[in-house]
């Protein structure tokens, strides 16, 4: 028996008053299991819990959540890597409204990620075979496109905590950038302007707890870098 | 595209560039004041005068005073976009932000120019 000490946050809107911290004692029989795993554990003892997952391998992006302090896909976090003094805590991705348990309301995450037309804009007649980039154009694309759209990153950002609906955030600013980088798009001028104000991408403060964070490895903040290069080689 | 009335470059652009280049004057000015007073132990009021009546010292002076203006108004202007929700005190607070930052640019000019 080796028992690790597992607090989740708990909160049904229709019959809680306020959110609370559920203890449950999980024997995970000493093996290095994915917290997702414990999670399908403590669900077996109380079929009310509720949380997203799907793929369960890091490609799907449904099990974001908060574990022990810091964000990241349940199903691709081995206990060994989160586990501290025996003891797990389990929070939704933070500040998002919670919809349930570890199920939060992801409306303006994907608010913000729709506002960068996030779809090649092309008006040239397509040619007869696919509209063809050099190798080395496909290669601007590498560390952008990965996305999965977790949320991991844009929920452990204090800009997109404080400004929502204002501040792009990085998973929305990432993907901005991967089509102004994408040679096949036309427009790059358009997509411009719509980023110059104080907050779309200047709210970011290199604070790169995006970076810190994200299951794939990706680097917003280097995206966001470049977008104000982009920005800057434009209006000066 | 956010629209934004009360920042000082109306862009979120010029804003970003004016906070770095006004960081550069300053760093440049705080080390040339750093320096000259290690330079100048027995510092007396003559020779510290005597700096501020040459035209460079109060070209470089005032430079870095309005950099230290703007770089306030960016810098404030964003504290308070991040912390004050409601709107009232959001534009109350930020009225007397500029108001302070305009009072002081003026006094620090006169201090500089006045007799």
């Amino acid at each position: 028996m080796s028992m690790l000490q597992v607090s989740l946050y708990r909160y049904n809107p229709e019959t809680d008053t306020a959110p609370y911290m559920e203890e449950f004692q999980i024997d995970t029989q000493g093996r290095d299991i994915m917290v997702l795993d414990v999670l399908h554990m403590a669900k077996e003892r109380d079929s009310s819990l509720a949380f997203r997952r799907s793929c369960r391998e890091g490609v799907c992006g449904s099990d974001g959540m908060n574990m022990n302090g810091k964000n990241g896909l349940a199903c691709i976090t081995p206990l060994s890597e989160v586990v501290k003094k025996g003891k797990l805590t389990l929070r939704p991705l933070p500040g998002l409204p919670v919809i349930r348990d570890l199920v939060v309301d992801m409306g303006l995450f994907y608010k913000q990620y729709e506002r960068i037309q996030p779809y090649l804009q092309n008006d040239t007649p397509a040619p007869a075979i696919e509209r063809l980039q050099s190798p080395e154009d496909r290669d601007k694309l590498d560390g952008l496109y990965e996305c999965i759209l977790c949320a991991c990153c844009s929920t452990s950002c204090p800009s997109f905590w404080w400004n929502p609906e204002k501040f792009v955030g990085p998973a929305g600013l990432l993907q901005a950038y991967r089509f102004l980088a994408d040679s096949r798009d036309e427009a790059t001028r358009e997509r411009l302007a719509e980023l110059e104000d104080p907050f779309s991408v200047f709210r970011c403060r290199g604070i790169m707890n995006c970076v810190a964070v994200c299951p794939k490895g990706l680097n917003p903040t280097r995206a966001i870098g470049k977008i104000r290069e982009m920005l800057l080689a434009n209006a000066t | 595209m956010v629209t934004n009335i009360t920042n000082l470059g109306r862009s979120g652009l010029s804003d970003w560039l004016l906070q770095r280049a006004s960081a550069i004057v300053l760093a440049l000015y705080s080390l040339f004041l750093v320096g000259y007073l290690l330079l100048n132990p027995g510092l007396d009021y003559a020779t510290w005068s005597g700096l501020f009546a040459q035209t460079w010292m109060r070209i470089f002076s005032l430079l870095a005073f309005v950099s230290l203006a703007a770089h306030a108004w960016v810098g404030l202007w964003t504290v308070t976009t991040d912390y004050l929700k409601p709107t009232g005190i959001r534009v109350a607070t930020q009225f007397i932000i500029i108001l302070a930052i305009f009072v002081f640019l003026v006094w620090g000019i006169q201090v500089l120019w006045g007799a």
